[in-house]
């Protein structure tokens, strides 16, 4: 078939004009390029005074559904939303990725709904649909997982990054025993913007002399799906068989790697911490498998997400740092860098106090 | 009514272009906000890699064949080209590489199917997770998101800000292409014949494997394009981006009234059925339907559409058999 004169022209050429594109160079490179652009309307000016606006459409749309935590958080979200005399929406995608929120993103823009409060699964993917739909007036508001912070109004932390990072490190090392040893991540998705931030700070915190004895060998990613979390768990404790702890910023995970230890020969030996939500949580702390975890309420972060959104939507803060505004129940909050609002301080779980929560 | 004209009007072609039209009216007219050119852009943006994939795909699937790999090539793509861009290529020789990378996955299929003679469906199974495995092995888990803006931008835009996107010259101007070739071309007549029967067409002259394999190279390099739009659209280059499309685009084209065994089918029987899914699920969307229920209307529909043709097939074979019955007790 090539020794056709034909085809082999036809392919030399081919070749050649890839080949002399490619040589050309001196095109938009990475070091080159600007990618900033349709960025931020710029801030309005905020009046602390002005009246929260009845009957504002707030949509919700959080990493994926079917998620236990999501559900509670976007649970608060409805109580708030209905306290507001708003209209409360929940949409998302069924699996945690970035390019399915874009299209929930689209619609909301098309139903011209007041405010998006969207916890992403991807920081930078959902960008530019986040720009449209503030260009269109919309508010964005960041809840959970962050979006870049050119392309959101503002974010609602659960705890500061920095206090869930260490909160992590340190119930890594209370419970990997007076010897330390190895100790394991459990992730979600391998680009969640929450899950990568605290490991981040994590990584920096077992690099200091006080942790010396702990040894991070792996970060594991489950995607915050069940059967995948199971899975990754057995294969950190095939590969590292003296692991001592796994650590997992993630309630599924955390949930998954619990019942494998429960129900494994290493129910015991090694521990499993991290971030869980109480009621799923609450048969591995009585049958031992779990000493501690820890937790905010979600239903909170929710909450706040739709307060600081209707405040934002009515024109009484515009994101900037040092505004000040009323979360119903909640009580006073302001803004910090960056935009970011911080709910407060992680709570620590154990067989002492979880029959306190139910959520 | 003459028999040509009951003969076009009934094809699944019309029919199918029918429902569209209708589909297209009425949620114009009941669902909000459908009907605005921020909507018709954003049709436009979920469209655009299943109609460019469909395009090589209705003249794969008329041949008999089958191409499940595209979204992998379209996911090893996203991957090369995060992975360039990274390396600090500039743009301008990232795109037609990448371009060039899907007609290489192409012409691995190829060569599989007619060098080697083996079933399409299998190889192209195979291939789906060999290209899928390689993105991972190029860009690992993480995604490149930082691409220029005035690329992502105009993937994204319309001209001159009026209501007409970008990418739809590109579409027009593929469909254009592939449409005359298919339609009205004799390498277009002879992906019939080769469907209809291998045999006899190797027999009459065609040359049946040299088609099919450049077929699947053009294949591959259109899902090459497709990875490249989709990593600037969505401005972020992901080893597992366009997952689950293949499908996507094989239901579109059975919806479009190509034969799943070959030899029959027309582009813009294609065309309306990629059209008829998008604003089908654009509008129920808008409508608040929940993912599932989307799923479910989808999947009915696919089933209808290949069930559909089947009996009006059956339908008008018997009322040609009475005619002729007719014919001969009338003498």
């Amino acid at each position: 078939m090539l020794r056709s004169p034909r085809t082999l022209l036809s392919v030399g050429s081919a070749a050649l004009l890839v080949a002399g594109l490619a040589a050309c160079g001196g095109g938009t490179t990475k070091d080159s390029a600007s990618t900033s652009g349709g960025g931020a309307p710029a801030a309005a000016s905020a009046d602390p005074n002005a009246p929260l606006k009845d009957g504002l459409k707030i949509a919700f749309l959080p990493k994926q559904l079917n998620n236990p935590y999501s559900d509670v958080e976007v649970g608060g979200g409805k109580v708030a939303v209905g306290e507001l005399k708003g209209e409360y929406k929940l949409v998302g995608p069924n699996d945690a990725s970035a390019s399915s929120q874009v299209s929930y993103i689209n619609t909301l823009i098309q139903q011209q709904q007041n405010v998006i409060v969207v916890a992403a699964n991807d920081p930078n993917a959902v960008c530019p649909s986040l720009n449209q739909a503030r260009a269109a007036k919309i508010k964005v508001i960041s809840f959970d997982s962050d979006a870049s912070k050119d392309c959101r109004d503002a974010f609602i932390n659960q705890a500061t990054t920095e206090g869930i990072g260490q909160s992590l490190a340190k119930m890594a090392l209370d419970q990997a025993g007076s010897n330390g040893g190895e100790i394991a991540v459990l992730s979600a998705t391998p680009n969640a913007t929450n899950q990568n931030s605290w490991i981040a700070v994590m990584k920096t915190e077992l690099a200091k002399p006080e942790y010396a004895k702990l040894k991070l060998v792996k970060v594991a990613y489950g995607n915050d799906d069940d059967q995948k979390s199971f899975q990754e768990a057995q294969g950190l404790l095939q590969s590292y068989p003296n692991l001592k702890v796994i650590v997992s910023p993630t309630t599924v995970g955390i949930a998954a790697a619990s019942r494998y230890i429960s129900s494994s020969s290493y129910k015991g030996k090694v521990a499993v911490t991290g971030l869980g939500l109480p009621n799923q949580m609450r048969e591995y702390i009585k049958n031992g498998t779990v000493t501690k975890f820890a937790l905010w309420n979600p239903a909170d972060i929710g909450y706040l997400a739709a307060f600081a959104g209707a405040a934002m939507a009515s024109g009484q803060i515009s994101g900037a740092e040092g505004e000040k505004f009323k979360a119903g129940k909640l009580g006073e909050y302001t803004i910090g860098k960056d935009g970011e609002i911080v709910l407060g301080p992680p709570t620590e779980f154990t067989k002492a106090n979880i029959d306190q929560f139910d959520f | 009514m003459s028999d040509f004209w009951k003969r076009r009007l009934t094809s699944w072609d019309t029919i199918i272009l029918a429902i569209t039209v209708v589909v297209l009216v009425i949620a114009s007219v009941t669902v909000d906000n459908f009907g605005t050119s921020r909507n018709f852009t954003f049709m436009v943006l979920d469209l655009l890699p299943i109609i460019l994939i469909a395009l090589p795909m209705t003249m794969i699937i008329v041949t008999g064949e089958i191409d499940l790999s595209v979204a992998s090539t379209l996911g090893l793509t996203s991957s090369i080209m995060g992975w360039l861009w990274n390396q600090g290529l500039s743009i301008e020789s990232i795109i037609p590489l990448c371009i060039l990378v899907g007609a290489i996955c192409g012409v691995l299929n190829g060569f599989l199917i007619t060098g080697l003679g083996l079933p399409s469906l299998a190889v192209t199974i195979g291939t789906l997770a060999l290209f899928r495995g390689l993105a991972f092995v190029v860009l690992g888990d993480g995604a490149v998101a930082d691409f220029p803006f005035n690329y992502t931008g105009w993937v994204t835009g319309t001209i001159g800000g009026g209501a007409v996107p970008n990418v739809l010259i590109l579409i027009v101007a593929l469909a254009l292409v592939f449409g005359i070739v298919q339609h009205a071309t004799p390498f277009g007549r002879s992906l019939y014949a080769i469907g209809a029967n291998a045999q006899a067409a190797h027999f009459s002259g065609i040359r049946v494997a040299r088609t099919k394999f450049w077929l699947y190279v053009v294949s591959g390099a259109i899902a090459g394009l497709v990875g490249v739009l989709w990593t600037l659209r969505y401005s972020s280059a992901r080893a597992d981006n366009g997952a689950g499309l293949e499908l996507a685009v094989v239901a579109a084209v059975l919806l479009g009234g190509v034969s799943i065994f070959g030899g029959k089918g027309s582009l813009p029987g294609v065309l309306a059925g990629v059209v008829l899914l998008t604003a089908l699920q654009n509008a129920l969307r808008l409508e608040d339907v929940s993912g599932q229920a989307l799923n479910i209307v989808t999947g009915s529909l696919l089933v209808l559409s290949v069930l559909l043709p089947n009996i009006t097939t059956a339908v008008r074979g018997n009322w040609q058999r009475r005619k002729l019955r007719q014919a001969s007790t009338a003498r």
